[in-house]
């Protein structure tokens, strides 16, 4: 039993950064923009929001006060970040996905560039401890409490809070569904007057917000607040879009396979503790490879009949109507 | 006369600016000097006193070690090559650096577990290494052709199943891995390549192999039928099926190759020699993807994935990333290098446009006042640009 209560609190800081990085691709491609470039727009997004952390931690602040101050922040950066992309993508008319490499490829060089000049490190190491052993009231509750309020961050609070928000936007606003238009059919969305050009920055946007603070919530709930160059996120923005990929781009379904995808993972980390796999004495790298394998299969059963956006990655030019 | 004059000059001028290789190089070459202006801009922001002195060196501090800029061309010409290549046909080969890490360790596989004698010891081994390459590269055809699976997404999952794999083998194998050291044995020298006969340098006849592939690769791609079909496709999918190319084995055809080049990037950095007799170069398996694989996509964007152009711009990475290595003698960075080719790569996607929208203007500067292009020459221009 404490196993299983030990694989959900370590699963939910997990699964969360995988969450809203996968909702903010969502976000991205309904609008009709590929964002291929999480993985650099998260490692922004941790690396601005550690930063900030780092030159605040010694004034005094409240450890969650760091957290919310250093997640606007992150989300900041992963906004501004992302506006490189829609430059491109959406004004520029450019290749989608070679954009996003090249995301991918500069924010670590600068990350390594930039710790290695000012601190001597290949990355930042921040001292706060986010950690929180008990919520308090909801920590009380039975089983759930245990499940979910103790040994935790208050990311995970805020992840959920988030889904929330988004599921709202995306069914029931006019701007989810005009987002949405423009994905599917954009010169039809163009010829009832949504500004498509707008609406792909505001997606992007979004995915670079949702990205950012995605990317600060790895390295609170993954890197105990540290960022590294050298392993970034580790792939997570990547295995978001499976994960995206895998929900079909619809909020809940995404928020189920992130889930899933983070029990794999952390699964993986766990396998001394669980006596059953640990008798089977495999190598650690089988069930470190498992998330990828996994999104492997998941995607050659899904893709055949994928529901992707129909005008994703495919720049809005008006003259082709 | 003098009127001419005049229109010759303009006739020249025209057919320069509307060569469809002069206006890729013109937009690679733009490419790379906004990149380097922005990395000179990191640089001035980071360490304003030597900044400049940092700049020159990137430029120019790679004629000082010319033969090795050539030794570190050659895995990146490859992976540039697999990128490139595949990219003719609208496939995006992310996966580079898993077919490479995956030939790398072929190689050494045959390095180490094979007793063949030394003329032909490193040929198989290069062979090996095309062919774990080739393995590595088939699958996301696989899964792309059969399954629908987009190629970006299993290239960059097989990036990291195949680094986790690799990395596992090399560290269960007691004969290529020293625990102590924390990365291969040296390879034993008939398994090397030979090397150049430069002193101070490990330049090897890998370069010679990777500029005679590179050639190879043109004349497939312009000479062959399937180099035909392989263009054809990445022009227009559904035209290419309906004038009956097999669209499926063209996908895995054109992964494999891709993958092959990849393994063989791989086998050259591999098997090259080294400049300390009795040594040997040496994998250290950290779990980090291999940046030669990331590198070859920048080489290949700033080639326009052409394979004569993919062999100079290698050569000019290689030479900015070795000028790279010493502005750290001025307080810098190696990674500044990392910085501007992702930036070059970032302008290169729309270099393109922007270089088409630069000649419009350029050419109505020199026609100004002698109305010659028709609506029609106007469209046909941007036709040719487009391309």
């Amino acid at each position: 039993m404490d196993v299983i209560y030990y694989l959900i609190q370590n699963m939910l800081p997990v699964a969360i950064p995988l969450l809203l990085v996968a909702l903010g691709g969502m976000f991205s491609e309904v609008s009709g923009v590929i964002n291929i470039a999480l993985e650099g727009i998260m490692l922004c997004g941790a690396f601005f929001g550690a930063l900030f952390v780092y030159w605040i931690q010694d004034t005094g602040l409240a450890p969650q006060q760091i957290l919310l101050l250093a997640m606007l922040i992150a989300a900041l950066a992963g906004i501004i970040y992302s506006l490189l992309l829609s430059f491109a993508a959406v004004t520029m008319k450019a290749d989608q996905t070679i954009t996003g490499t090249s995301l991918n490829m500069l924010i670590p060089a600068a990350i390594l560039l930039f710790s290695k000049m000012f601190f001597n490190s290949d990355g930042i190491t921040t001292s706060v401890n986010f950690y929180i052993k008990k919520v308090p009231i909801l920590g009380e509750i039975p089983v759930i409490g245990r499940l979910f309020f103790q040994r935790t961050y208050i990311t995970v609070m805020i992840g959920i809070l988030f889904l929330i928000i988004s599921v709202i936007v995306f069914y029931k606003t006019r701007l989810g569904l005009r987002i949405r238009a423009c994905g599917e059919h954009p010169h039809a969305a163009d010829s009832v007057g949504i500004n498509v050009l707008k609406m792909r920055y505001l997606g992007v946007s979004i995915s670079g917000l949702l990205g950012g603070i995605g990317g600060f919530f790895y390295s609170v709930g993954v890197m105990d607040g540290n960022v590294n160059g050298h392993t970034g996120v580790a792939g997570f923005g990547f295995l978001a879009l499976a994960v995206m990929i895998f929900g079909q781009w619809r909020p809940m379904k995404i928020f189920f396979a992130a889930l899933f995808f983070a029990f794999l993972r952390t699964l993986a980390y766990s396998i001394p503790l669980i006596p059953v796999l640990r008798d089977l004495g495999m190598h650690p790298t089988y069930y470190r490879m498992l998330p990828y394998v996994a999104t492997m299969v998941v995607l050659a059963f899904t893709s055949k009949h994928s529901r992707a956006p129909k005008a994703e990655g495919i720049p809005y030019d008006k003259s082709q109507r | 006369m003098e009127g001419n004059n005049i229109n010759k000059n303009k006739f020249n001028l025209k057919s320069i600016t509307n060569n469809s290789a002069f206006s890729s190089f013109t937009a690679a070459f733009m490419a790379i000097i906004l990149g380097l202006v922005f990395g000179f801009l990191v640089m001035l922001f980071a360490k304003p006193d030597t900044a400049v002195e940092g700049f020159k060196l990137i430029i120019l501090g790679g004629f000082r070690r010319l033969p090795d800029v050539f030794y570190f061309a050659t895995p990146i010409m490859m992976t540039g090559l697999a990128v490139g290549f595949a990219f003719r046909m609208g496939l995006f080969n992310i996966g580079a650096s898993g077919q490479y890490t995956m030939g790398m360790y072929f190689a050494l596989v045959v390095g180490f577990m094979f007793d063949l004698p030394g003329g032909i010891h490193w040929i198989v081994a290069i062979l090996a290494g095309m062919l774990g390459g080739m393995i590595w590269g088939a699958i996301p055809g696989i899964f792309k052709a059969y399954l629908n699976v987009n190629e970006v997404i299993t290239s960059i999952m097989f990036n990291y199943i195949g680094m986790f794999l690799v990395d596992m083998w090399i560290q269960n194998s007691s004969v290529m891995y020293v625990s102590n050291m924390a990365r291969t044995a040296y390879l034993p020298q008939t398994v090397q390549i030979p090397s150049l006969g430069i002193t101070g340098s490990s330049v090897n006849f890998g370069i010679v192999f990777a500029i005679i592939i590179g050639i190879i690769l043109y004349i497939i791609l312009e000479k062959t039928i399937f180099g035909y079909e392989l263009k054809a496709t990445g022009f227009n999918k559904h035209a290419s099926e309906y004038a009956g190319m097999k669209g499926k084995r063209n996908i895995i055809l054109t992964m494999i190759i891709a993958g092959g080049l990849a393994g063989l990037g791989g086998a050259f950095a591999i098997l090259a020699p080294s400049a300390i007799a009795g040594a040997s170069m040496t994998y250290e398996p950290i779990n980090v993807i291999a940046a030669n694989g990331f590198n070859g996509i920048a080489v290949a964007l700033l080639g326009n994935s052409h394979p004569l152009g993919i062999i100079l711009s290698a050569v000019f990475i290689s030479h900015i990333q070795r000028g790279g290595t010493l502005t750290s003698l001025v307080g810098f960075k190696p990674e500044i290098i990392d910085v501007v080719i992702a930036v070059i790569i970032y302008f290169s996607a729309f270099a393109m446009i922007m270089n088409s929208a630069l000649g419009r203007f350029v050419r109505r500067r020199l026609h100004s006042g002698e109305d010659v292009n028709t609506v029609d020459e106007v469209i046909d221009n941007d036709a040719k640009e487009a391309e």
